[in-house]
This record gives structure tokens, C-alpha cells and sequence, in this order.
């Protein structure tokens, strides 16, 4: 992949990814953090995993962020907004984001496949999709039946929940 | 051959084109070649949408059994051109309390997944934009991020007709995206793939040399292909489904503080979407862009393509003049209770035509399903509502 789009998309991302945590309006918040997944998903599409890349917007892009924001629409916006800054949550937050920025470097350079280059995936030539797709029936059928009966679990709770009264 | 040219002259003409640059280096070929493909796209589209405004307004004038526009150009063909016109020397009026710059980015936001998902649709031999394995799925990912753009607008517009329309419009959409998604289900299971490329060449050939393959002439096929047009027509917010711009309860929905060029902007997404929507269903269920009858192969394949595309644009406007609007009640428990297990059903339906060999026992047994789950469903779903005569409380 070229290191131009490389460089350029991830400074989109740690723009908006700022812009998260610095605006105070928290529609302005929900969509810098749009931009940012879509940032993420270009880094995908780059290194030829398109299927990632696409389920990146499809989930979280899409499902994910309009949930968000039918969420923020019912919250009062004004109080958000004039709340003064905390100096002492503010250092704290600082203090958290360095160590957790310190560990992740410790951790990539501990790591050994961290210092290899992959294999690029163009030249590997493959179906993502159906790789994907036998590892979840294959190796991962276990966790992936698991995660089947949890959702469901949810949906039914979801009814459950939000019915008036139970007959 | 003269039938081959004719159909691989736009592919030949991008070769030649292409052959232009002989020394540039391989990034510039690349990027020339991704640039004459959108030009292409964009350029046919936005002709097309020019002419259906138009032919819309026409067709929808005979339904209702008046002229449609006829003063500009001849037959008021030239009508397009007045309102482009109109809209862009019209004021652009902006409320002093939007969020200016949502409010500005809405509309472009808008126009921009419809036009993305143009590009993986093939529509004729060797014909497709942007062809990646995945097709499919980037189709959807990017169409919702039309969600984000209709809350976009009717958020940054800080107008409560426009908030009230964005709400209907999302509610409305995400409910649809389910079973829009899961009737395309079937057709990937059946052709193993997600690209559209291959959705194609599956329906290839002719049973006994006379009836085509496509999807949609099973049984599973044709459910599918009736639920996906109903959930695209909700989609595109067209009319039996267009509760969130309805204009008798709340102006114009997410629309209601655009003006001139950005409200054209807005109808201009709706129409790409429409196209984009249609242009799929035709590539998932009617054969892409092959010919019906064998010996009609001869016509270049993307004149099939937007015939085919042409019929579902006149069935969408046909619908628009015929049918009046749902409630939004009606539209929602329709999505939820009927779409949504219809949708399950084909999956299934289709599985079992899939294992009985494509044959006759699979037909029968998936038409079966089908059709018993559909009676079960509407015997259930049937309030068997008395309807007693209308008591008026404060008028005679």
C-alpha cells in the first residue's frame, strides 16, 4: 500500500479521533467519530482486506453510529455543553491516555510478529470472504454458536423490555 | 464480429484511451482509468436522472389524466434544464440558528453513498466500475451512510419538522435495511459469492435453450425479489412509503429548511438512490444484463441492462401515482411482521431448492414454503377489524 494514503489517513483519523474527546457538542463528537471509523476502514481497503473494511462501515459506521446518535438525540444537549472543565479529571484523563500510549509501546515491542512484515494480501490472491467465513464454521464454530445464542438472548430481552405490560 | 464490437465499444474505447499515456508510470494509468469510469458513471446517471424528472412528471400527468409539462423544448424535454436553472439561481436561505457547517454537509453526504454504490453494479459485459469480491456488501455499507446524512439534515436544520421527519426517516430506513439485507441472503448462498460479477454470470444460459435463468423465475426468487423491491421503495422514500417528507403533516421532513440548489441536491440523491436500488435488483434477480430469449444476445448487453432498469423505474412511478401514503404505524409493523419472517422464509425456501439439484421437486417444494408461510403469516397479521360507520364528535 502507498505510505501517501497510509500518512494521510491515518492523520484523518487522529484529527477526528481528537475531535472526539475535544468538542463539546456531542453530535459533533458522535460524527468525528463517523469520520474516524471510516478513516480505520480506508487503512483496511489499503492493505487489501476489503471484507473488513466494508463490515467496519457496515457495523459500526452504520449500525452502530446511528444508535449512537437516536440515543443522543434523547438526552438534553444544553447541560453537556455548559459544563465547566474538571482541572482534576482533566489531568487524570492526560495521565490514563500516557500510560495506556506507553503500555501499547511496550507491548508492540515485546511482541515479536509485531517487528516482521505480513505477507501482502494482493499477492496471496484470496477470497476473504470465504476464508472468513470456514474459520467461523471451522476452528471458531464453538464461540461462534455462543455468540449466536447471546444475541438472541438480547433480542428476546429487548421484547421483553419494551413491552407495555405482560399478558 | 460486429455484435461483439458493438458490445465492447465503451471497454474498447477506455483501452484506446488508456493507450494514450504509453509511457506513464503505473499509478497515472490507474488513476486515468478510475477517473474515466466515474466521469462515465456520473455522466449517464445524471442524464438519466434529467430525463426521468421529466418522464415522471409526464407519466404521472397521464395517471392523472392531465398533460404533464409540455412548454419547454420539445414534449418539455427541455424541462430539466429550466429547473437546473431555477435551482441554482434561486437564494440559498440557511436558518440563523442551524449548525452550519451539518447543515452544509448534509446534502452532500447525502448524494455521495448513492453515487458510491453505483460503482459496483455491472451493467454490461466486462462493465462494472469498481469490481472488488465483496460487492454486495459495499453496496450496504455504503448506503447507510444515507442514515447519517437524513440525521444530518434534520438535526443541523434545528427545526422540529425537520427532527420529526429524520426521526420517521431513520426509524424507517433501519427497520427496511433488515430485510433488504436478508433477501439478498438467498442469492449469495445460491451463487457462493458476494460479488455482483458473479451474480451475474450464475444466471447465465438458457433451461431447454428457451427459459432464462435468472433468480427471479423461482419461486424463492420471486418472493425475494418482491420484498427487496417493496424494502427499495422504502429506501428511496418513495410514495406508498414517503411518511417522513409527507408534506400534509410535516412540510417536507428533513427537507423543510433546504432551499435551491441544496434541496436539488437532496432530490437528486433520492433519485441515485432509486437507481442504485433498482440497478441492484436487477442484478441480483432479472439476469444483470443478459438477454431474455437466446437469440436476442446479440443486443449489446448494457442496452439489456437499462431496459431492464427502465421497467423498474416505471413500475417505481407507476406505484407513486396509483397508491397513497401508509401511516407510519402501518409502515413499521409491515417491516417487523411481515417482511422480516417472509425474509427468513426465502433463505429457507431457497436452501431447499438448492439441495433437491435446481430441479422440479425443488421448484414444488420451495414454491411450498413459500406460499404457506405467506397465507400463515396474513391469517395472523389479519385483525379481522369491524369497521363501524364513522361517528363525527364535533361536525355533523
Amino acid at each position: 500500500m502507498s505510505p501517501i494514503l497510509f500518512w494521510l489517513f491515518a492523520f484523518v483519523m487522529l484529527v477526528f479521533g481528537a475531535a472526539v474527546v475535544i468538542n463539546r457538542n456531542p453530535i459533533a463528537s458522535a460524527l468525528s467519530l463517523v469520520v474516524c471509523f471510516m478513516g480505520l476502514s480506508a487503512l483496511f481497503i489499503s492493505l487489501d482486506a476489503f471484507f473488513i473494511g466494508i463490515i467496519q462501515v457496515l457495523v459500526y459506521a452504520g449500525a452502530v453510529m446511528v444508535l449512537f446518535l437516536f440515543i443522543i438525540m434523547l438526552l438534553d444537549l444544553r447541560v453537556e455543553e455548559r459544563r465547566k472543565i474538571n482541572l482534576v479529571a482533566f489531568v487524570g484523563g492526560l495521565a490514563v491516555a500516557f500510560a495506556l500510549f506507553v503500555q501499547i509501546c511496550f507491548v508492540v515491542d515485546q511482541l515479536g510478529a509485531a517487528k516482521q512484515a505480513f505477507p501482502s494480501l494482493r499477492a496471496a490472491k484470496m477470497d476473504d470472504v470465504h476464508n472468513v467465513g470456514l474459520l467461523l464454521f471451522t476452528n471458531y464454530n464453538l464461540p461462534f454458536q455462543i455468540i449466536g445464542v447471546l444475541v438472541l438472548v438480547a433480542t428476546i430481552g429487548v421484547v421483553v423490555l419494551s413491552k407495555r405490560e405482560l399478558r | 464480429m460486429p455484435g461483439e464490437f458493438v458490445d465492447q465499444i465503451f471497454v474498447a474505447a477506455k483501452r484506446w484511451l488508456l493507450s494514450l499515456l504509453p509511457h506513464a508510470p503505473d499509478w497515472v494509468v490507474q488513476i486515468a482509468s478510475a477517473l474515466l469510469n466515474i466521469i462515465l458513471l456520473l455522466g449517464v446517471f445524471a442524464t438519466l436522472f434529467a430525463l426521468i424528472s421529466v418522464l415522471e412528471r409526464k407519466i404521472l400527468g397521464r395517471i392523472q389524466n392531465r398533460y404533464g409539462p409540455n412548454r419547454v423544448g420539445p414534449f418539455g424535454l427541455l424541462q430539466p434544464v429550466a429547473d437546473g436553472i431555477k435551482m441554482l439561481i434561486k437564494e440559498d436561505v440557511v436558518p440563523i440558528r442551524a449548525d452550519k457547517v451539518v447543515h452544509f454537509l448534509a446534502p452532500i453526504m447525502m448524494l455521495l453513498p448513492a453515487i458510491l454504490a453505483l460503482g459496483v453494479i455491472p451493467y454490461g459485459r466486462n462493465m462494472t466500475a469498481f469490481s472488488i469480491d465483496g460487492g454486495i456488501l459495499f453496496f450496504f455499507a455504503v448506503g447507510s451512510a444515507a442514515e447519517l446524512a437524513v440525521f444530518m439534515a434534520g438535526w443541523g436544520s434545528n427545526n422540529k419538522f425537520s427532527m420529526l421527519g429524520a426521526m420517521r426517516a431513520i426509524a424507517q430506513m433501519v427497520s427496511y435495511e433488515l430485510p433488504l439485507l436478508i433477501v439478498v441472503l438467498p442469492v449469495v448462498m445460491i451463487v457462493g459469492s458476494l460479488s455482483p460479477d458473479a451474480i451475474v454470470a450464475a444466471q447465465d444460459g438458457y433451461k431447454w435453450g428457451i427459459v432464462p435463468r435468472w433468480f427471479v423465475l423461482t419461486p424463492w426468487g420471486a418472493a425475494a425479489f418482491i420484498l427487496f423491491f417493496v424494502a427499495g421503495l422504502v429506501e428511496s422514500n418513495r410514495t406508498p412509503f414517503d411518511v417522513p417528507e409527507g408534506e400534509s403533516e410535516i412540510v417536507a421532513g428533513h427537507m423543510t429548511e433546504y432551499s435551491g440548489f441544496k434541496y436539488a441536491t437532496f432530490f437528486m440523491a433520492e433519485y441515485f438512490g432509486m437507481f442504485a436500488v433498482s440497478g441492484l435488483a436487477v442484478t441480483l434477480f432479472l439476469g444483470g444484463w443478459h438477454a431474455p430469449i437466446a437469440w436476442l444476445e446479440v443486443v449489446p448487453s448494457y442496452l439489456w441492462f437499462f431496459a431492464k432498469l427502465a421497467v423498474l423505474l416505471f413500475v417505481f412511478i407507476w406505484i407513486r401515482g396509483t397508491l397513497p401514503r401508509t401511516r407510519i404505524d402501518q409502515v413499521m409493523s409491515f417491516a417487523w411482521k411481515f417482511m422480516l419472517p417472509m425474509a427468513f422464509t426465502c433463505v429457507i425456501a431457497a436452501a431447499v431448492w438448492h439441495y433437491q439439484a435446481h430441479g422440479w421437486a425443488g421448484w414444488l417444494s420451495s414454491l411450498g414454503i413459500v406460499a404457506v408461510v405467506y397465507l400463515g403469516l396474513s391469517r395472523l397479521l389479519d385483525t379481522r377489524r369491524k369497521f363501524a360507520t364513522r361517528t363525527y364528535r364535533f361536525a355533523e
